[in-house]
């Protein structure tokens, strides 16, 4: 595991000193800032039954549907279109430390631009008063367990393919399919039959939009916590194979 | 180089193949420590995947591979500290300068944080790195890059260094520098360096193994290559006349003088030819006289040719193209 801290501390330095971090972070305050005022405004007309705080995390699989594959599709595929991958595999460093940097760097950046909106929320509770933090608290706490879910789902992605497009295409498809095509599926006529009953089961359990809903309002379900911890880990040690599959047939 | 030390590279019956082509078949090669072994080849020969095989990043179809005694393919983690290694076309990353990455690269290989700053500085001396060390990789020219992928490769002073192609696209002065920093590491390091600007590898290295569509062709010191793979030795004659008669003379003076190539005549009528003997001393003046005194022949020139190690290679390797079966076309 020593190395993984070096490659880690590595991985973030480089994003730090790079301007497109800085770009991406400024638009992404852009475009969710733009969203937190046409929130505002909705109160500001008349009064709303759910909290800011509730609201605003509603929307989050716009920002996640394409952050995600833009903070990930690189970390692999460009070592490998680079030949970087090469140097990189024979050091005494292993597949697992590798895609395991590459995850936390991509998550730390995920977070840390996450946390960069609660700045909305301080300059709400400024200069509008008192509002109900529970479901601030709850929509954070599941942005920062879902998101490595699909921060790991970003990475297998971009092990599966040397083409940067073709990775960040496949991770939106994923996560596009994890974040709303559960959500179309489950109202499918064909799920209704008793052979379809356990599909039909695991749909139902797999809404993360339900999830965030559940979040917010403080319902913390170990259920749900080990579906996205055992999705992300599951992802992670298939782009651990995905990184050696192509060792072995390259 | 103690004799309990077991071998920098042991390699036996190595064999590898992709999906139904066979890259590398069934080579066995032995390397000393200390010593510089040159690996030459036609492109598509196996170089490469030999020295990733070499290096644990690619696995071997069968065969035994053992670097400082210790197995590849059993203890691939073990194998890799002892290895320095630098791929074809050296791939770098553009956006990070000369001596973070040499730190990062050096902080991979684990040598300890304390000695790091202290062997960064001997290696940038060391390939005359000094002053670009604060510079960005991407904007370095083609030799300093070439230069950081060795002194990556030298930083944590492994006992076997791997390099693939470390001179191709230099320019002639950078080729000096490259060879002598590779020539400095004689005695301390085992280098196995793969090129096909041969002049290199005859000035570099110790030993020369030259394979071709996966197999070892020839092996041994340049000296003994040119011998073994040429004959004896080489001369060039310029002549005319009756060129049937040529062969009887010849054996009248050396009975193993044979005609190894023959050029159709210019328009003077004047044939360049080649002879190789076994004989290694000089019969450059008897065979000048019988040739100068028959009235069948004129005589332009006469010399003893010093063959380079690229004769040798040709010759080397279209041997085995004869062998195997295949004349493949000869654009390469």
């Amino acid at each position: 595991m020593r190395h993984f801290f070096t490659i880690l501390s590595h991985e973030i330095r480089m994003l730090l000193v790079s301007p497109s971090t800085y770009i991406a972070g400024v638009l992404f305050l852009i475009v969710m800032g733009l969203m937190f005022t046409a929130m505002l405004e909705e109160y500001s007309r008349g009064p709303v039954e759910i909290s800011p705080a509730a609201a605003f995390f509603n929307i989050f699989p716009v920002p996640v549907l394409f952050m995600v594959p833009l903070l990930t599709m690189k970390s692999i595929s460009e070592e490998r279109r680079n030949g970087t991958m090469e140097t990189l595999l024979t050091t005494p460093v292993t597949t697992f430390e590798v895609v395991l940097g590459k995850f936390g760097a991509a998550y730390f950046l995920y977070g840390l631009l996450w946390a960069s909106t609660g700045g909305f929320f301080y300059l709400l509770r400024r200069f509008a008063g008192d509002f109900d933090t529970g479901p601030l608290i709850g929509g954070y706490l599941f942005i920062a367990i879902s998101g490595l879910f699909f921060i790991a789902i970003g990475i297998f992605a971009s092990s599966l393919s040397r083409n940067q497009a073709v990775a960040g295409i496949l991770s939106f498809t994923l996560l596009f399919a994890l974040l709303l095509g559960t959500y179309f599926a489950r109202d499918l006529q064909i799920l209704n039959h008793p052979s379809m009953a356990p599909l039909k089961l695991t749909l139902e359990n797999a809404q993360v939009l339900q999830h965030l809903g559940d979040f917010s309002r403080g319902i913390v379900d170990a259920r749900q916590l080990l579906f996205y911890l055992s999705g992300s880990v599951l992802c992670l040690i298939f782009s651990i194979f995905g990184v050696e599959a192509k060792l072995l047939h390259s | 180089m103690s004799e309990a030390l077991p071998p920098a590279i042991e390699v036996r019956n190595l064999v590898k193949s992709y999906a139904g082509v066979v890259a590398v078949q069934n080579i066995s090669f032995t390397l000393n420590r200390g010593e510089i072994l040159g690996f030459l080849g036609p492109n598509g020969a196996g170089k490469s995947t030999t020295m990733r095989i070499l290096t644990g990043y690619l696995p071997a179809t069968s065969g035994e591979v053992r670097i400082c005694g210790v197995p590849v393919a059993g203890q691939p983690d073990a194998v890799k500290r002892h290895i320095g290694y630098m791929p074809e076309n050296n791939p770098l990353p553009e956006d990070m300068r000369v001596s973070e990455y040499l730190y990062y690269r050096g902080r991979l290989k684990e040598i300890p944080r304390k000695k790091l700053s202290d062997r960064i500085d001997d290696v940038l001396d060391l390939c005359d790195l000094t002053r670009v060390r604060t510079r960005i990789i991407g904007k370095l020219s083609k030799g300093f890059r070439q230069r950081v992928g060795i002194a990556e490769a030298i930083l944590a002073e492994p006992p076997v260094i791997i390099m693939d192609e470390p001179t191709i696209g230099l320019d002639p002065h950078q080729i000096l520098i490259v060879r002598d920093l590779i020539a400095s590491l004689r005695g301390r390091m085992a280098v196995i360096i793969s090129s096909h600007i041969l002049p290199e590898i005859e000035v570099t290295c110790d030993r020369v193994l030259i394979i071709n569509q996966g197999r070892v062709v020839a092996t041994g010191t340049p000296g003994e290559l040119r011998r073994d793979i040429l004959g004896h030795s080489l001369y060039k004659l310029e002549i005319a006349g009756d060129l049937d008669a040529l062969p009887a003379v010849l054996s009248a003076v050396e009975p193993t003088l044979k005609i190894a190539e023959q050029s159709s005549p210019d328009p003077v009528g004047f044939s360049t030819l080649r002879l190789v003997t076994d004989r290694d001393d000089s019969i450059g003046e008897p065979l000048m006289r019988a040739l100068v005194s028959d009235t069948r022949f004129r005589l332009r020139g006469l010399s003893r040719e010093h063959p380079t190690l690229e004769d040798v290679f040709l010759a080397a390797t279209r041997r085995t193209w004869d062998i195997v079966g295949t004349p493949k076309s000869t654009s390469k």
